[in-house]
């Protein structure tokens, strides 16, 4: 494996402009102050009630994200080409899935194959020939991203269902301002704080033509015990929302109402944090006790805005994610300004065998797998789980895809044996109203805290930073 | 609001108020028990707090004897209670989680801060020094919640749907107090006791913190039936059943005031505050303080009913 690109020191350990003054600033400080104020950030989390819960961990319901105090820095022109990038894709995406629900364009013209589609579990035939107000269908989307070079970003996933972290990148930014106001002063940084208000200009934005001026916006959550309830009540906070439950929501007429204690009150835009089986016990799911019965019906009579809408799982399912630069040209007529990350479909013969042989340096992922469950890592995985990967790839070699292992970027983390680098990747949020594309500079850096691990998500041990975006 | 905000709201103020309650209940029996055996008489002043906890049948079902072990254990810590100090504070948490959006950062602060700082105890405390400072911060963690609540939050229904928890629970708590003691609370011209009954009285008025609040308004020693009057009828004592519904009709009315709407709960309410402004002690005691209480116990229960019928679901 080839030397990972540090974003403080690059390849060649010449420091690289944006972090100079983060550089000095290591310097300065003392091991123990930086140590302290770490303990001090893990505090303020655990008071503020930053939480999240780990399935299939029956002793601790809530656990704590860890935090590394040390920012992520990207320069302006850095920071340009990403959120150009990111436009660009999400309105491939969106046109993409209203074709895949509407004329199938792409499909006859023979880009993306039709059984992907219409095989793929998440498909939602009750979407065909379905209007969704204002033709938009992912309002919210969280776009992962790596870096492996000074100049190459590749997209790792498109979250376009239900994306979280959103929370964390606010609440991270809020925590380092309290801790280190200096380090703040000797940077110019860009803003994140306006998230919420342009979340909700996004939701307002695309309420139902039958809803009133100031429509009524509020998030669906399946409840305390998701694992992202924190984000969910903090997000209704800030945007100023109820927070609703299923249970709280009832379909009249086809009008979803929420139980009000003045009544019933009529609801324009869902924001639902809760997947396409649950939404609907009558539509999906039947033993569903977190939907709301009907709400489909109300949905497809155009009488409520659900962001982001049913069916867009077909726009960020994995094996659907290797033809995005195809979908991107088709679409647009322009090259992708970000790159996807090499990826071998094992549903096609010459890619199964290519990997098959070669699983020993490959990731290997499931298509409609999540949270860096039920994946291959090659070069760490001993031969007993090569192997047993190597039968689950020959029984069912369409719901893998593969891709070689990537030296992710590693940015400078304060660990237990002082600042290291760490690998890291970033979710930024990119919304999509009637108006306009919405994305504030940054996102949610995710980082690796074991040495040399590449897998930063939160269930298996990954940590999060700020984000800096310097501004020019 | 939502309903079930106002729901959680409602039963996060009843919750707190309820701890601190069982630890004013368990600091009084706690003080009368160690009285010598002479001042301390034969009933038994642990069986006489689940008593007054209400949850008799609840600790018989789990235990054999009311001792100080079994009753400080089921009161304050145990799992199998679910009105137990710990209980009170894990069903707070858990509904101040499910409504953030509706609290402000000092409240959820002040319930989630309490409900870290309990998981210090344990499974109990290793001695009474320690049970003492433990009974002393529940009280400081309901005062502190209610303060931040008060000092907080907007003055607007989810404001008003917590102050009815709260004075809902109150008024409860003293009704029940009175029921449990009221063999020792007697008439003027009834002769009375020995030194037992003054420490009850005593106990009696702790466990509502009004030992001083008495000397202030009656200027005088402990008298049985004013202790009752105080307790039940005067409308300065924060925790007396007057006050407590006056509180009630007021944040009910301003609900009512704001959605435009009058409603059974309202009126209950102020039929309970006209009787209660009307009474006379003299007259309680000639009808029976035994079943004027039960009655308002009852009352009041219909009261939380209605309260949940026109509003929380």
């Amino acid at each position: 494996m080839t030397v990972a690109f540090d974003e403080m020191t690059g390849s060649d350990g010449a420091l690289r402009s944006s972090y100079t003054e983060l550089k000095h600033w290591l310097g300065e400080i003392r091991p123990d102050v930086l140590d302290y104020r770490r303990r001090e950030a893990e505090l303020l989390f655990r008071r503020i009630g930053i939480t999240f819960a780990v399935y299939g961990e029956a002793d601790s319901t809530e656990r704590l994200i860890p935090f590394d105090v040390i920012p992520r820095i990207l320069s302006s022109a850095e920071w340009d080409t990403v959120r150009r990038g990111l436009e660009q894709r999400i309105k491939a995406i969106n046109a993409y899935v209203r074709d895949v629900y509407g004329r199938r364009e792409i499909l006859r013209a023979g880009v993306v194959p039709e059984d992907l589609v219409f095989q793929n579990p998440v498909f939602r035939p009750e979407m065909n020939g379905q209007k969704v107000p204002h033709d938009i269908y992912v309002h919210i989307a969280g776009i992962d991203i790596v870096r492996v070079d000074a100049d190459t970003f590749y997209v790792l996933e498109d979250n376009a269902r239900t994306p979280s972290g959103v929370s964390y990148m606010l609440e991270n930014r809020e925590i380092m301002l309290r801790l280190f106001p200096e380090l703040f002063s000797r940077h110019r940084v860009a803003p994140v704080e306006n998230y919420p208000d342009e979340l909700l200009a996004t939701l307002k934005s695309v309420a139902p033509a039958t809803a009133s001026s100031d429509p009524t916006v509020v998030l669906l959550t399946p409840g305390v015990f998701n694992s992202a309830y924190y984000e969910h009540s903090f997000l209704a906070d800030k945007l100023g929302v109820e927070l609703v439950e299923g249970r709280d929501l009832l379909v009249k007429g086809e009008v979803v109402y929420m139980r009000t204690t003045e009544g019933l009150k009529r609801v324009d835009v869902i924001y639902r944090r809760i997947d396409d089986d649950f939404l609907d016990p009558l539509a999906f799911r039947p033993d569903s006790a977190l939907g709301v019965p009907g709400i489909m019906s109300a949905y497809q009579a155009g009488q409520v805005t659900l962001a982001n809408a049913v069916g867009t799982g077909i726009a960020d399912d994995k094996a659907v994610y290797s033809y995005m630069p195809d979908i991107v040209k088709f679409y647009l007529g322009e090259e992708p300004i970000l790159k996807n990350v090499p990826t071998w479909r094992c549903r096609q013969e010459e890619h199964l065998s290519y990997v098959l042989d070669n699983l020993e340096e490959l990731v290997v992922k499931e298509v409609h797998g999540s949270g860096g469950y039920g994946m291959l890592i090659g070069p760490k995985a001993d031969k007993a789980t090569i192997a047993a990967f190597r039968s689950k790839l020959k029984s069912d070699p369409k719901n893998f895809i593969a891709q070689p292992t990537l030296a992710l970027s590693t940015c400078p983390t304060c660990v237990d044996e002082g600042v290291a680098p760490r690998h890291v990747d970033l979710r930024p949020f990119v919304l999509t109203g009637r108006d306009r594309i919405r994305i504030v500079p940054g996102g949610l850096t995710r980082v690796a805290l074991k040495k040399g691990s590449l897998v930063v998500n939160s269930s298996q041990g990954g940590g999060t930073k700020d984000t800096w975006v310097l501004d020019s | 609001m939502l309903s079930r905000t106002a729901d959680n709201l409602y039963w996060l103020a009843r919750y707190v108020e309820r701890a601190e309650y069982l630890a004013r209940i368990l600091e009084a029996t706690q003080r009368l028990t160690a009285l010598p055996i002479a001042y301390g008489g034969s009933s038994n002043e642990w069986e006489s707090a689940v008593a007054t906890a209400g949850c008799t049948n609840a600790f018989f079902a789990h235990y054999g004897e009311a001792n100080e072990e079994n009753v400080t254990d089921f009161l304050a810590f145990s799992t199998a209670n679910p009105s137990s100090i710990r209980n009170c504070f894990e069903v707070a948490r858990t509904n101040a989680r499910a409504v953030r959006t509706a609290l402000t950062v000092e409240m959820w602060d002040a319930i989630n801060g309490a409900w870290l700082e309990l998981k210090r105890y344990g499974n109990g405390p290793t001695s009474r020094e320690e049970f003492m400072r433990f009974l002393r911060w529940v009280q400081e963690s309901s005062l502190r919640f209610d303060g931040s609540a008060y000092r907080t939050m907007l003055r607007n229904d989810a404001y008003w749907f917590s102050r009815l928890g709260l004075y809902s629970e109150r008024a409860d708590n003293t009704a029940r107090i009175l029921d449990v003691k009221y063999h020792v609370l007697l008439p003027e011209n009834e002769t009375v006791g020995g030194p037992l009954d003054y420490f009850q009285w005593s106990a009696i008025l702790r466990s509502v913190s009004a030992l001083t609040a008495y000397h202030w308004v009656y200027r005088e020693s402990l008298k049985p039936w004013l202790i009752a009057d105080l307790l039940m009828l005067n409308d300065q004592m924060p925790r007396s059943l007057a006050s407590c519904y006056e509180n009630l009709v007021r944040y009910l009315d301003n609900i009512a005031n704001a959605y435009g709407r009058q409603g059974a709960a309202q009126r209950q309410a102020r039929t309970i505050r006209t009787r209660l402004e009307n009474s006379r002690i003299e007259d309680v005691f000639q009808h029976g303080l035994h079943e004027f209480i039960g009655g308002f116990i009852a009352d009041n229960n219909r009261l939380g009913a209605a309260i949940t019928d026109q509003y929380l679901v």
